[in-house]
Formats: structure tokens, C-alpha cells, sequence
């Protein structure tokens, strides 16, 4: 039924290869343009195939030059590799400085990569809020494998799992003692940890936790995340680090979990998108309905409550 | 172009120093002030080919590149860069330069469309308006 004369011009260029008809859309996604949104209806059948894979880690431990190192073997075994990197926005300007792309050294006229810097533009949580769309650009494009490299992430930071299918948790030796890795959030999101830097000393230790904290788990079954170490410095642990991230994914597919993975994750972004286009509205019209304005004034003057508020307001929504 | 339709959107613009040339404190200035008025600087740094930088600017879908080069290949470098953004069939994206770069080569750089030139002591503030203004414009 997507026969290429009823697609969008944009889609028909992702789909014969087009590198800058790909960077337009990426673009026109970022930017919430609705033009684009005929081409990613017209795009989305296309689209799974891809292996999505997530870097995260506090910033400065090596995601740059990690996704960079892997992109020569990956090459060699003829993957194609688009490659997702996010750096954050100003909440003064909006601008930023995309820096990723100048660890990323490209094998001239190879047109088997494509790498393109996103801002975070003011999402939280380690992505961009178009980066999972961007993803499906990239697989309808005919990439093998997308890269995805997160802001320089916190403990809460744990977006990207909304977005791959593997989560490689990067960091480096002396970041704390093992009670850091027995706290909640980023070490949980965890399917393979890769210790970076492992040229310099205490990357055993840290690799030692890290071993002991995945054997805390209680589970008799399920993944249990592997724990690498590498160094971009000498080359070290490159080939153990895809290794464990190709033993996950083939995990998820011999245990059935890759579907209802992608469900989950599918799931949540629709909800995101109904509740971004009802918040809008909702605010748009707090600021029109002079009624709903009342409302606001009420809460002000505390004769109201706001959950009583918010109860009328979403009672009271304009549909 | 991409900013005609989207006037609200970033301005996205490449800083790329080509060839060898290892003086980068002007372009990351240069990077910070356009960060600073809202821009999203794709920042390529040092050693790039002529290359590379056209293949970064499609795949960053860029609205304006800035080139920057210290080093006295200005001459040899930018109309390469210019050369193959045509080849490539990007050739509307505007260039604009900074660098050591003598009147005479400058005048010659904007003879074959480089739009802008900034040697040293230019302001900021000029640098930053004349960068909005060709974004917006487009070659």
C-alpha cells in the first residue's frame, strides 16, 4: 500500500538513499514541522529492522570516542551505522555546542555512516525529544545499527531505554565507592557496563563493583548485565564490549523479549504524544477561556484548591 | 533555506577549521558567541578536510558554514570547500570565513561567494548579526 508515488517527496528521498533529503527531515522532525509528519506515517512501515543501541554515562567518560572506535569493526563486518549524538541546550540562549562529531573520524567518501548532533532542546532525561524519531529515519534509511549517545547523563537520566533496545552504561574508574552502583536509576537501565579508561589505574576495581553489584540481584533468571572494560587509548576491549552488546540483543530475541520491549517503549511515546498535544491545549486554553482563566484567579486568591482545579480543568477540557 | 519555513527553529551553523592549522581560540569564540545568541553550533575543529566538511554540513543539514584557518591556506582551502559543496549540490548553504587573511585574498573570497570575512578585531556583535542574517537569508 506505501507505493512510492503516494509518498511525501521527503520520504521518497530517505528511501533511495538520499543523504541530504535524510538531514531535511531529521531537521523538520526536530523542528516539530508538521510537513513532516506525512513522511514518517509513510516511513513507518519501513521501519524495525534497525538495532537501536544506547551510551550513557556522566559526561567526559568516552561515549564520543567509544561509538567512534566501534564504527571501524562494525564497518568491517558491513554493517551500516547511523550514529544519534545529543548534546544539551542552553536554558539561557537555546543555543549549544554540538561537540560530539570531532571524536568521530570518518573514512572518506563511505557512505555506509551518517552521523547527525541533536540538542536536547530543553528535554530532560538524556535525549532529545525527537531522538527516537530520528532513530526510525535512520532504519528507514537502511542503517544495520543506530548509535545513540546521550547528554552526559545524571542518576535520573534514563530516557535512552525509551529509545534502544540495549543500554551500555559508560564509566570510568574513581567516579565512587561501590554504594554509588547500588543506588537507583542510571545503574539500573544498565544491559551491558563498560568500563572506560581502562588504561588508567583503578579500572579493575571499578569493574570488580560493578560484578558484585550485578550479582546483588536476587534473580535466578533473566539478563544479567555483563561488565566490560575498554580503552579508546590503546584499543583495548572493543571487540568484548560489541560482544556483550550483541549477546543482549540476541538474548532479547531467544527469550521472546524484543516485541514486548518495543511495545513498552512503543506504548509510552504514544502516551507522551497525546499528552504533549493535550497539555498544549489545555494551556492554550488556560491563556483564551476566560472561564478556565477564572479558574486560575480562584486558586490565586486560595479559594481553591489545585486539585480541585485540576479536576475541573480536565473535566472541563475544551474537546 | 530550512529556515524560511521555520523561522522559529535554531539556526544550525558548522565551525570548521580545514587543513592543518592548530589555532583554534578564535573559532571556539566564535562558537560560544553564536551558541550565545541562540544558534546550534556543530563544532568540527581542527585538521578537517575539505571533505569531510561538506559531508558534515549535509548531514547536519546546516544553515551556514564558518570556515576558519590561521595557517595562509585560506587561499588553497576555501574555494575547495566551495568547489565541492556545488559538486555535492549544497552549494546554498553560505560560507562565511575568518582567519589571518590578507584584503586582497578577502576581496578574492567573496569574488567566488564567500560571504563574509573577519579578520582580527572584528566585534562579536558584528560577527553574530552578519551570521543571522545570511542564515536567514540562505546563499
Amino acid at each position: 500500500m506505501s507505493t512510492s508515488e503516494r509518498m511525501p517527496d521527503a520520504a521518497r528521498g530517505v528511501v533511495a538513499g538520499d543523504r541530504r533529503a535524510l538531514a531535511r527531515l531529521i531537521s523538520a522532525v526536530e523542528d516539530r514541522d508538521p510537513s513532516a509528519v506525512p513522511s514518517l506515517r509513510a516511513l513507518y512501515a519501513r521501519t524495525g529492522r534497525a538495532r537501536v543501541i544506547g551510551f550513557t554515562g556522566p559526561l567526559g567518560v568516552g561515549k564520543s570516542s567509544l561509538i567512534n572506535a566501534l564504527l571501524k569493526p562494525l564497518r568491517e563486518r558491513g554493517l551500516k551505522v547511523g550514529v544519534v549524538a545529543v548534546d544539551p541546550s542552553s536554558p539561557f540562549s537555546g543555543g549549544s555546542v554540538l561537540g560530539d562529531r570531532i571524536r568521530i573520524e570518518r573514512t572518506p567518501g563511505d557512505e555506509g555512516v551518517f552521523v547527525r548532533s541533536m540538542a536536547s532542546r530543553g528535554h530532560t532525561g538524556g535525549v532529545a525529544a525527537a531522538t527516537r524519531e530520528v532513530c526510525r529515519l535512520f532504519d528507514a534509511f537502511g542503517m544495520d545499527v543506530v548509535l545513540v549517545e546521550t547528554v552526559g547523563s545524571g542518576q535520573v537520566d534514563v530516557e535512552i531505554r525509551d529509545v534502544a533496545s540495549t543500554s551500555v552504561v559508560i564509566l570510568v574508574p574513581h567516579l565512587g565507592d561501590e554504594v554509588q552502583s547500588l543506588k537507583a536509576g542510571l545503574f539500573e537501565i544498565a544491559d551491558v557496563f563498560c568500563v572506560n579508561k581502562s588504561d588508567l589505574p583503578g579500572a579493575d576495581v571499578a569493574a570488580k563493583d560493578l560484578g558484585e553489584l550485578v550479582g546483588l540481584s536476587g534473580a535466578a533468571e533473566g539478563w544479567r548485565p555483563a561488565v566490560v572494560t575498554a580503552s579508546t587509548a590503546n584499543g583495548d576491549g572493543l571487540e568484548p564490549l560489541w560482544s556483550a552488546i550483541e549477546a543482549h540483543e540476541a538474548y532479547l530475541d531467544a527469550h521472546h523479549l524484543r516485541a514486548a520491549g518495543e511495545r513498552a517503549r512503543l506504548g509510552r511515546e504514544i502516551v507522551g504524544m497525546v499528552s504533549e498535544r493535550v497539555g498544549r491545549e489545555l494551556r492554550e486554553a488556560l491563556d483564551r477561556d476566560p472561564d478556565l482563566g477564572h479558574l486560575l484567579d480562584e486558586v490565586v486568591a486560595r479559594r481553591l484548591d489545585p486539585h480541585s482545579a485540576a479536576d475541573r480543568l480536565y473535566r472541563e477540557r475544551p474537546r | 533555506m530550512a529556515k524560511a519555513t521555520r523561522p522559529s527553529a535554531p539556526i544550525r551553523v558548522l565551525i570548521a577549521k580545514p587543513g592543518l592549522d592548530g589555532h583554534d581560540r578564535g573559532a571556539k569564540i566564535i562558537a560560544r558567541a553564536l551558541r550565545d545568541s541562540g544558534m546550534e553550533v556543530i563544532y568540527a575543529g581542527l585538521r578537517q578536510t575539505p571533505e569531510t566538511i561538506v559531508e558534515s554540513a549535509i548531514e547536519e543539514d546546516v544553515d551556514l558554514i564558518g570556515l576558519s584557518c590561521l595557517s595562509g591556506a585560506h587561499m588553497a582551502l576555501f574555494p575547495r570547500v566551495l568547489r565541492l559543496l556545488k559538486q555535492r549540490k549544497v552549494g546554498d548553504v553560505p560560507v562565511f570565513a575568518g582567519g589571518i587573511i590578507p584584503d586582497e585574498d578577502a576581496k578574492a573570497l567573496r569574488k567566488i561567494g564567500i560571504k563574509a570575512v573577519f579578520g582580527p578585531g572584528s566585534s562579536l556583535k558584528e560577527i553574530v548579526t552578519t551570521a543571522q542574517r545570511l542564515a536567514r537569508a540562505g546563499a
